[in-house]
Order: C-alpha cells, then structure tokens, then sequence
C-alpha cells in the first residue's frame, strides 16, 4: 500500500449527517447588543436575577479578545453575523411521539437516534436538544419517583430556580474565559440535572445535540449536581448538519460532585468537520469543568471526530481532599481539521487522585494536539496523577503535538507522564490484507485498538455507537 | 450456455494448485527475483531454503501480493487462475496464507477480535454469513489445543509483548483456523526453542491434507526433521539453481551453501 492510496483511503470520507430538517422556526436577526439579550431573556420568560447575570456577562465579554494561544488557526468569528436565537416554532408538550413533527422524526431516524430506537434501548432517557430548545423529554416521571430532576434548562430556571441560580456559574464563572462569558450572555439551552442525596441515577442520562437553523450559533449550557453520596452516568452526543459557512458552537458544562458522589459524563462529539478542502465546519469552543468536593469523583470521557475548530479542556477540580478526577479521550482530526484538547487537573485537596489518557489520531492535512495542565497546591499532601498521551499518525501530511505543563507546590506529589507518537504502519496493514481484512477495515480495526482504553470507558451502547464513528470519519466508505 | 466438464476441471486444479512462472521481482532498482519457476501440487509439502539475501522472503511476500516490490515479468496462477491482479486480502480469500517471518503487533487488537475479523471477512467474500460466535469459540478451543496453547492467548493483544516463540505458534493457530489451501511458512522455525519447534511442527503435520499444501522457506534443516518435504529447491541469487528430494536438505546441510555457490561457478 502506496503512502498515497494510504492518505487517499482515509481522507476520503464524507460526512454522513449532512442533511438539514425543513421545521418553520423562529429566529431572531443577525448581532449581539444588550438589546438581543434582553430580547432573548423574554423570548424565554426569564427571571430578572437571570437577565442581570446575562447582562453581566455581556459586559465582561465586550472588555475580553478571543484566546490566541492555542494550536488553531481560523477566521475570526464575526460576532455581529450570527443569530442568537432559534427556536422550532412548534412548541409541543410531548405525551407521545405521535404529537412530534414528522420531520423531525425523520431526522432522528437519519441520526440514527430515534427515539422509538432510544426507548427500547434499555435505560436510556433522552432528551433531545434542537437546535437550542429542547422539545422531547422521556423517562422524566420515572426519573421523577426518584427525586432526581432531569429537564432543559429552560424549564429547570423556570420550575427549580433557586437550584439553578445556586449552582450556575460556581464551576465556570461568567468571566472565565471569552467563550464562557458568550455563552453566559446568551445561552439559549441546554439541560440541568440533580441527583438528590444517596441517589444512584438507575439510568445512563442522554442528551443529543443538534445545530440545525443555518447562520444560528449554539451556545448551550449544561449543569450536572450530584448531591452527597450520589451517582450519575450522563452522556451527550452530538450530530450537525452540512453547511458552507462556519458555525460556531460555545457550549459550558458544569459538574458539581458533592461529597462522596460521582459523576461520569461522557461525550460523543461529531459536528461537522467541513469537507475534504477545508470549507466549512463548526467552530467548537467549549468549556467544561467539574468540581469534586470530598471522596467526591468526576470522570470525562471524550470521543471527538467532528468540527473543522476544536478547542476543549474537560478539566477537574479536586477541592475536597480524597477525590478523584479522570479524563480519558480519543480525539480524530482528518482532512483540514484541527483540535486543541486536553485537561486540566487541579489538585487542592488532599491524597487527590487524576488519570489522564489521551489519545491523539491524525490523518489528511489535520493538526492534533494534546494540550494538559497538572496543578498541584501547596495543601495537596500525596497528590498523584498519572498521564498517557499517545498518538498515531495516519499520514505524513498530518501533525500530532503534545503540550503537557505540571506546576507542583508540594513535595509529596508524584506525578507521571508518558507519551508515544506511532504512525499506522504499512506492515500493520498487509499482515492485516493477508488475513482477508481489507484495507478500510484494516486501519477501522488497528485504530479502535489504539483508542479502546478510552473506548471501554463509555457505557456500552454509545461504544459501540463511538466506534462507528471512528470507523466513518477516516473510511473511504460511507454506509 | 457454456458446458464444462468438472471432471477435466477437477484433475487440472489437482495438477497445479501455485504455479509461479518466470517470476521477476524488483524493490526500487534492485532485482531480487530473476525468473522463478516454481509448480505446487495439492498435498504437497515444498520447502525452499537458500542463504540469507537470495530472495526466500521476497518470493513468499510477492505471492502474497505485497505492493512494495514490483513484479516485471511473468505470472503467478493459483488453481489455474491468474492471482497478478488480485488484491493481498483477495489471494487470502482465494486460499494463500503466509506465515510471517516477524509477525506485526497490533496494540488494543485481541488475537480473537483480530482471528474472528479474519475469519468472517473471508466469509463475506465467498457470500457465507459470519461463523456463529459458539462455533467460532469451539473452533479456536480445538486448534488452541492443538498447538499447546494457554486459553489467556485469546484475550492478549495481537503479538504485544509476545515472545519470539508465541508469535510464530500464533502464527499457526492463525493457519490452523483459517484452514488454507496454499501455506507459506516463512522462516517459521526462527526463534523457536526445540519444544516449540515440535509443537508448531507438529500441528502443521496434523493439518495436512491431500487437498492443502505447504511451502516451508527456511536457513535450515531442522525444521524439514519435523515436517518432511516432498521437494527441496534452492534458491540463489533469485533463481531456484537446485531442486530435489529430502535428501538435498541434508545434503545441504553438510556441505553448506558453499558448495552450491561453488558447484555454479564451474559451470560457468
């Protein structure tokens, strides 16, 4: 196999989910003014309190400029060009999936997500985000016996105010960071979920997210609170469609690990990575972040194939002493795409505990690069962490790098770090062709073995969802 | 409507299962391979020995359709049929299995993910349904038994870590469950302790048939002590300058190559 019908083979995939639902929606014009919030907060019936921290954040934003530090390189968003606000028009309370537009049905069928197919799905509670409402929720009663609260955060600002504005912007403050303080002024949804004291959340959590309005940026907002001694499994998945422009995504996801709870949040991530030049594909800028208080433990869990921008640091905070945080990712960039991803682990407490597996895989003309920070204070008596970074080069176009900082301020720490960098081998191919595995499949089986640490980390049903994808976003064949 | 006679068709197949004719292969401006005639009859066992450069590997890796090295001249047919311009995963569905010299690891990969893979894209190609999981599990537990071989195997990364001699009885436990038609065994007897020797002897011995055949490229004899050749041929400096019986191998192992290298020279 020639290096060159090697590069051909995997940069020649089209992405599967292009295609645009017809739903009427409601959207506001183009720009972002204290007037566009203003508007969106009612749109939504806000709480004053709520437009307030809006506002706040509006400004704080106008005083920051976009991060330039990371290994990206892209047109700047225009700010002025995107709509802040779309909404399906229909707004529906769902009793059964009778009620729900076809069209919409049919675009989950194309996801591959139905619900009728996620409903049989054993234990699996969904609710589904389009375009930044959300408009189906299942499970919610069952879910409901329980104590725990497991809604959009539309409604939850409105049925649970007093949770929301308690938790909200704790983990990620309004001004942490560019994106944050954006998404902070005009997110539009997103979900919120509470597991009360003791509860372990019998099912795995869903959200699939969807950018589906052209021109519409989608900035939702995710907030996780796992109370004491509670535990949850929480996934989100995300698909958009084909579209020429760049559309930018500024999502925030929260965690709050309460003592001795546990969180397990896991991503599949597969908007639009743009097409086999470089035109198009959605800029993902997200911050995620989670708190554990004492013995508490988070644990994220990545599988990024999509977006042409990638730049995302899922990152713990290990407040109470005891606790545990753990990052495992598999990230793929093909074609033009280019990620910056990785984790920040920032140990307080003591005898704190972080793992950290990343998996890099590059192949076309794409740009990979791990990017972690091991933080240990001065008060994290016998902190530890460990950190693997690998990476495999699928092609001599593309680029793997590797940006570990550790600052330590106490003396006791010990921390690890390994990293390899391979290239997928010609020879792992023909002994591959030799045995009857064609070469599409070849590179589909060598790659899941090099991502499965991180693989066999997602709840089963979305692994193998996961490795599906993996296989689609670097074969030649489309199904 | 076309009528053949299966019987004539039978007899042919019998007659020339690898035919390799005038085989000229080069990697880059190098010429390895200058014209190799070689006839391989169903039930048979070949064994092709030389000394280290004359072409043993380049010869099994250009049967099994490696691109790396260009063939200029000449045919390779299996069955009758020219397998040239056959992809190396279509002359594996065809029936042609190499025995790797250094098997390649693949990280992540179980040796069962990796076997039932193999086994069901063979499957696929010839319209079979993929081998139901219970009978594949027997199937492995049969041919694991065979060769010696601890359970654990199945569950271990795809040569990651394994010795010299796990790889190559790897190896045959491959051969063993995708029961080829044509077996190359490429210097299968390298890095295996006397044990291991019997045992991959051994098992290759037990999955003979008058239907399969093998070709054994080794340095050495030892191995054709276990598994005993029908024909011997010697290649030297890409050409096959010798073929025999057994006794050739012994021959050659006393003498050594020298004396091929010099018997050459005087009949220049």
């Amino acid at each position: 196999m020639s290096e060159e019908k090697l590069l051909n083979e995997v940069t020649e995939s089209e992405y599967k989910y292009g295609f645009t639902t017809d739903i009427e929606s409601d959207k506001i014009p183009a720009g972002l003014s204290e007037d566009v919030i203003r508007m969106i907060s009612a749109k939504k019936e806000e709480p004053q309190w709520l437009l307030d921290w809006r506002l706040d954040a509006y400004r704080v934003w106008e005083t920051m400029t976009e991060p330039e530090w990371a290994n990206v390189h892209y047109p700047k968003p225009d700010f002025q060009a995107i709509s802040y606000y779309s909404a399906p028009k229909q707004k529906i309370e769902l009793d059964s999936l009778d009620q729900v537009d076809p069209e919409l049905l049919k675009t989950f069928e194309k996801l591959g997500i139905s619900i009728n197919e996620q409903k049989k799905l054993t234990g699996v509670a969904m609710d589904v985000v389009v375009d930044s409402v959300s408009v189906a929720t299942t499970f919610k009663a069952k879910l409901g016996e329980l104590g725990i609260i497991f809604m959009s955060m539309s409604e939850a600002i409105q049925e649970h105010p007093e949770l929301v504005r308690k938790h909200m912007g704790t983990v990620v403050p309004k001004s942490d960071n560019f994106y944050a303080a954006l998404n902070s002024a005009v997110f539009t949804d997103g979900s919120f979920c509470y597991i009360p004291k003791g509860v372990r959340c019998p099912v795995e959590l869903s959200t699939y997210f969807r950018i589906n309005e052209s021109g519409t940026g989608q900035f939702e907002r995710t907030l996780v609170v796992a109370d004491k001694g509670s535990y949850c499994s929480y996934l989100e998945g995300c698909t958009a469609p084909q579209r020429d422009e760049n559309q930018l995504h500024a999502a925030v996801v929260e965690l709050i690990a309460l003592e001795d709870a546990e969180i397990k949040y896991s991503t599949v991530q597969n908007w639009y990575p743009g097409d086999a030049n470089g035109l198009g594909g959605v800029f993902n800028f997200v911050t995620k972040r989670g708190i554990c208080e004492k013995n508490a433990k988070i644990s994220w869990t990545q599988v990024e194939t999509g977006s042409a921008v990638t730049w995302k640091y899922p990152s713990c905070i290990l407040k109470g002493d005891n606790s545990v945080g753990e990052f495992y990712s598999v990230a793929v960039t093909n074609n033009y795409q280019q990620a910056d991803t990785g984790t920040k682990m920032i140990h307080l407490g003591k005898n704190t505990k972080s793992t950290i597996i990343s998996k890099g895989i590059s192949a076309g003309f794409s740009d990979n690069s791990y990017r972690g920070l091991v933080k240990i204070g001065p008060r994290a008596i016998n902190a530890r962490n460990f950190s693997q970074c690998d990476s495999l080069l699928m092609s001599s176009t593309s680029g793997a790098h590797t940006f570990p900082y550790i600052e330590t301020q106490n003396k006791t720490a010990k921390v690890e770090h390994e990293a390899t960098t391979s290239k997928i081998g010609e020879d792992q191919i023909f002994y591959c062709n030799q045995r009857g595995i064609g070469t599409e499949e070849a590179i589909a089986l060598i790659v899941n073995g090099f991502a499965k640490d991180v693989l066999n980390k997602l709840p089963m049903e979305f692994a193998v969802e996961a490795q599906k994808l993996l296989e689609i976003s670097l074969e030649g064949s489309v199904g | 409507m076309k009528i053949s006679n299966p019987k004539s068709q039978i007899s042919n197949l019998r007659l020339k299962m690898l035919k390799v004719n005038n085989i000229h292969a080069r990697i880059e401006s190098n010429e390895i391979l200058k014209g190799i005639n070689l006839e391989v009859k169903p039930g048979e066992v070949h064994a092709i020995m030389g000394p280290n450069g004359a072409g043993k590997s380049t010869l099994s890796s250009v049967i099994a359709g490696r691109d790396e090295y260009e063939v200029t001249e000449g045919d390779i047919t299996l069955n009758g049929e020219s397998i040239m311009d056959m992809a190396p995963e279509e002359r594996a569905h065809k029936g042609v299995f190499l025995s790797f010299q250094y098997p390649i690891e693949i990280p992540g990969v179980t040796v069962s993910n990796f076997l039932k893979t193999s086994i069901n894209e063979s499957r696929k190609a010839q319209g079979l349904d993929p081998m139901p999981a219970s009978e594949m599990l027997k199937k492995m537990r049969e041919k694991m038994s065979l060769l010696e071989m601890d359970k654990g195997f199945l569950s271990r990364s795809l040569n990651e870590g394994f010795s010299g001699g796990e790889k190559k009885r790897n190896e045959i436990f491959q051969m063993a469950m995708l029961e080829p038609t044509l077996a190359i065994l490429d210097e299968t007897d390298s890095g295996l302790d006397i044990d291991a020797l019997r045992i991959v002897a051994n098992g290759v011995n037990k999955l003979k048939s008058k239907d399969n055949a093998v070709v054994i490229i080794t340095h050495y004899q030892r191995l054709l002590d276990h598994i005993v050749p029908d024909f011997v041929h010697v290649l030297f400096d890409g050409k096959i300058v010798k073929s025999g019986d057994k006794t050739l191998a012994h021959k050659l192992e006393e003498k050594g190559y020298d004396w091929i290298k010099n018997e050459l020279a005087e009949a220049k």
